[in-house]
């Protein structure tokens, strides 16, 4: 069968220096894959397309591209599962939130650096033991989980927060954090902690999911940042608006047995903090001129303390 | 120019455990790598790593014994007997820089077993050993005072007056060349896969160390030893790991028998891994095979433990052969996985060359001789790796750096140049393609005298092409086209030490299985072939093996 690959192209080199759409039509097999007919394509058609790959069986982590628009591993994409008799169209583009640097190479320095920046080492005060940390077999399956993060970039490509602000660690930087604090032989994660708890760093997500959609080998970032939050709190770290926010929020609820709205962000902030609640006083002048300000009073739900015996129970907070 | 006192070619274990070693011992070091560290093709080791622990009750001289006879006697036994004592502390350090071993049920790390050894002793994270050691690695590297320059490609070797004074490399990003001065040099450059079609291995194992250091003379040894691996899938050749068969997994034909009941009847699946590839070649070759394959049947194990350690390779069956491996088997045959020869080294990583190391996939101390034990690569790597780091480190101290300067680069920026302005020819691709094809054809678990011939007049065609090749890419920035061109000249003569080591060795021994010389012959052949590259010409070799307590004998599984 024949497939049209549409490639976003880029060439550093050329006069005037942009971007543009190329569109190859080839034939491939039915198990191919995109990276199969990349690979064809400069192989046989045209030398100058330029990508990152190697072991074509997603462990390397090269050649994460966006394919239809979603960040993927191309080399366990399959063609066949992306086109049908009506469309054989196939769109392919360099990885997002990095800089091109040709066609589809991109700039992995800023998520190295970010990955630097959380400092990607076991700490111990201590010297190892003779033989090895004694370890459950579970806690390693479960540190082995995050371990097998490969670096691709997809998750960094489709996060949603990296694309407004470049500053955030990132989901990977932060998986990559949880893979220390979750280790039992590290010694060092109240500083971990301390250091995530600044901004760009665990408070900063906003839960898209979109990290945990695209990730080939299962990781879970966002699953293992909000983890990270949990253990921040455990460990007293509260200093922050997003420690304040989760307090409050469950505060309320658990008294209310609803959640209110307007209370919400006066109290992660604190009534007194009069510059925040300046910052706060046009989002709450426009929500009342489009009548969506939530009330100031409000009743507790019938059957509250219930919640508030859930909470007691569960003992959350 | 650049300055270092060693330079190290390679991020993969090998040469991240080299750099480190180095590092430590006072050096100033500086890894050179064509892909991002973590993107080595080491991270695609499955199954695992051997050591045999004391405190286990396994001992030293059985992993030993065991290589040695894996070898088919071939190893050379000092070598193997470093590397079994060093293992445990390898494996043991990697624990405390934070690799997630599995463990047993008191906590300490669990053990399972691989092909061609009778105890179990193969230490494994899941099945993705390979890249929880290099991430772990990687992370001690970002941590040490090594400078990485990644992806830059390594050119040559500067040589002078017989030693190794560096390296000419190029920034891919910028496409320059430079000149690297060092004292010393790793090479550390991973194996030589794509020379065949297919392979287990990823696009970036072209041997560009191999045929570097045979290009500077230094002998290149064991090569006609290549490694098939029983389980790969026939449509792309990825890997199926040993693991599985390790976890209990069985091999059957097209009528369902469990086969290597009349080729092992010991050790069955879990014999060495020539004797099963040869074992599976014949089933196909004698009609039971089922589309050219057999098929790998590990149903029986079931979904838990599947998942728990065999999940990555349950999803490349799904991947790449459309089978779930918990309710069908997959089919697979043998396919090339592993160069036991490379670059002559003793146990400290010297070459023959001055100044000049080789350690990991890329090197023949040899400990691997004819046929390599599953999990004894990555830590050939490591323990190799280190002792080659820390020797090298010792090494310069007592050395002053060459006169060595930006001229150096001259000679491959004018051979680049060339390269760039040719404009009619072919590209690399079909040329590439073809060679891979005749070494799998010619060089594979069966070989005879015509078909290595054919091999070798087929290279000589093939290398008249590549003297005409040309690279589409005119452009400097980031150009893979010329990469891949560069390469695959690599290859070429990587192939030509394959051919020339094979069509020498005249009788059967390990993975060298001659259909026209069956059986072993020590009298004649207990020995190395070496090859090396004198005045532009191949010259061959003979090495005695070093046989310290293990006498040859028969070798039954
Ligand atoms: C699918 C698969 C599974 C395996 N499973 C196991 C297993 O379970 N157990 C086991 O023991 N072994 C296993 N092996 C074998 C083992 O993984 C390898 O032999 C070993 O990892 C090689 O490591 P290395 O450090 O020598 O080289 P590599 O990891 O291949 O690293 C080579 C390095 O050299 C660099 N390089 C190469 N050329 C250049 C150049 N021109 N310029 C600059 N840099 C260059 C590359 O960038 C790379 O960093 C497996 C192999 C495969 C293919």
């Amino acid at each position: 069968m024949d497939v049209d690959l549409n490639i976003a192209r880029f060439n550093p080199d050329a006069e005037g220096k942009s971007p543009y759409r190329q569109e190859f039509n080839i034939e491939v097999n039915e198990t191919d894959t995109v990276l199969d007919g990349l690979i064809k394509i400069r192989e046989e058609v045209d030398g100058t397309l330029a990508l990152r790959c190697s072991c074509r069986s997603a462990i390397c982590g090269s050649c994460a591209m966006r394919v239809n628009g979603q960040a993927v591993l191309a080399c366990n994409t399959k063609i066949t599962d992306l086109v049908s008799n009506k469309n054989k169209s196939i769109n392919v583009e360099p990885i997002g939130n990095m800089k091109i640097i040709k066609d589809l190479i991109v700039e992995f320095d800023t998520h190295w650096e970010k990955i630097k920046a959380i400092d990607p080492w076991i700490k111990t005060d201590s010297s190892p033991p003779e033989a090895e940390y004694i370890a459950s077999n579970e806690s390693m399956v479960e540190l082995a989980g995050v371990m097998g993060c490969i670096q691709c970039g997809a998750c960094v490509s489709d996060c949603t927060v990296l694309a407004v602000d470049e500053t955030f660690l990132g989901p990977a930087a932060l998986a990559k954090a949880y893979r220390f604090i979750a280790d039992p032989r590290d010694e060092a994660n109240s500083q971990r902690l301390k250091d995530l708890n600044e901004p760009s760093g665990i408070w900063d997500c906003t839960r898209c999911m979109q990290c945990v959609e695209v990730c080939p080998k299962g990781v879970d970032p966002m699953g293992r940042i909000m983890k990270l939050r949990d253990f921040a709190m455990e460990a007293g770290f509260k200093n922050t608006n997003g420690a304040r926010h989760a307090e409050v929020f469950s505060e309320i609820i658990r008294n209310n047995g609803v959640l209110n709205e307007f209370w919400l962000p006066v109290k992660t902030f604190g009534m007194f903090n009069i510059p925040e609640m300046l910052k706060l006083a046009p989002i709450g002048l426009k929500m009342v001129m489009r009548g969506k300000m939530p009330p100031i009073f409000y009743e507790k739900i019938p059957g509250y303390k219930n919640i508030t015996k859930l909470f007691e129970k569960t003992k959350v907070l | 120019m650049f300055d270092f006192d060693v330079i190290v070619m390679g991020a993969g274990l090998a040469g991240m455990r080299a750099a480190l070693a180095a590092s430590q011992n006072g050096s100033k070091v500086a890894v050179i790598t064509k892909v991002y560290p973590v993107r080595s093709h080491s991270n695609a080791a499955q199954g695992g790593i051997n050591a045999a622990l004391t405190d286990r009750g396994d001992n030293w001289e059985d992993h030993a014994f065991d290589t040695i006879k894996g070898s088919d006697y071939l190893a050379d036994q000092d070598a193997v007997e470093v590397m079994a004592k060093e293992a445990g502390s390898e494996v043991i350090n990697m624990e405390h820089m934070g690799a997630a071993f599995n463990r047993d049920d008191q906590g300490r790390l669990g053990v399972r077993a691989f092909g061609g050894q009778r105890e179990a002793r193969t230490f494994f994270v899941a099945d993705f050993t390979g890249q929880a050691l290099l991430h772990v690695l990687h992370e001690q590297v970002l941590n040490s005072g090594v400078k990485v320059f990644e992806e830059w490609f390594v050119t040559s070797l500067i040589m002078q007056e017989g030693r190794c004074n560096g390296v000419v490399a190029m920034d891919m990003r910028t496409g320059e060349l430079h000149v690297m001065r060092a004292k010393a040099v790793i090479i550390a450059s991973g194996g030589v896969g794509r020379v065949f079609e297919p392979s287990t291995n990823a696009l970036i194992c072209t041997g560009d160390g191999i045929a570097l250091g045979y290009r500077a003379g230094a002998g290149i040894m064991d090569m006609e030893m290549v490694q098939y691996h029983p389980t790969t899938l026939k449509n792309n050749g990825a890997l199926m790991s040993e693991a599985a068969r390790g976890e209990g997994a069985h091999l059957l034909n097209s009528e369902g028998e469990r086969f290597m009941e009349r080729y092992a009847p010991n050790m069955m699946e879990l014999a060495s891994r020539d004797v099963v590839s040869r074992s599976e070649q014949t089933e196909i070759n004698e009609g039971r095979g089922i589309d050219g394959c057999v098929l790998l049947d590990a149903r029986h194990l079931g979904e838990k433990l599947i998942n728990e350690r065999l999940s990555q390779i349950r999803q490349l069956g799904i991947d790449f052969a459309g089978k779930d491996m918990v309710t069908d088997p997959v089919p697979i045959r043998p396919g090339m996985h592993y160069i036991m020869g490379g670059i002559k080294t003793d146990i400290d990583g010297q070459t023959s060359i001055p100044g000049l190391y080789g350690a990991g996939e890329t090197a023949c101390v040899s400990v691997h001789g004819g046929n390599r034990l599953g999990a004894n690569s990555l830590l050939d790597t490591l323990v190799f790796g280190r002792r080659s780091g820390e020797h090298a480190s010792e090494w310069v101290k007592n050395q002053t750096s060459a006169s060595v300067d930006d001229s150096y680069s001259k000679t491959d920026r004018e051979a680049i140049q060339n390269l760039l302005n040719r404009d009619k020819g072919e590209m690399f691709g079909q040329i590439r393609l073809n060679l891979g094809q005749t070494m799998n054809k010619h060089l594979a678990v069966y070989r005879d005298q015509n078909g290595m011939e054919q091999a070798k007049s087929d290279l000589i065609e093939l290398k008249n092409r590549y003297s005409n090749v040309i690279v589409h890419d005119k452009n400097l920035i980031f150009n893979t086209n010329l990469i891949f061109t560069l390469e695959l000249g690599f290859m070429l003569d990587c192939a030509e030490t394959i051919i020339l080591g094979a069509l020498e060795r005249k009788e059967s021994r390990g993975a060298h299985t001659r259909t026209d010389m069956p059986d072993r012959d020590d009298k004649n052949w207990l020995k190395h072939i070496v090859v090396s590259q004198i005045n532009g010409e191949p010259k061959v070799d003979y090495v005695p093996v070093n046989i310290t307590k293990w006498q040859p004998q028969e070798r039954k599984y």
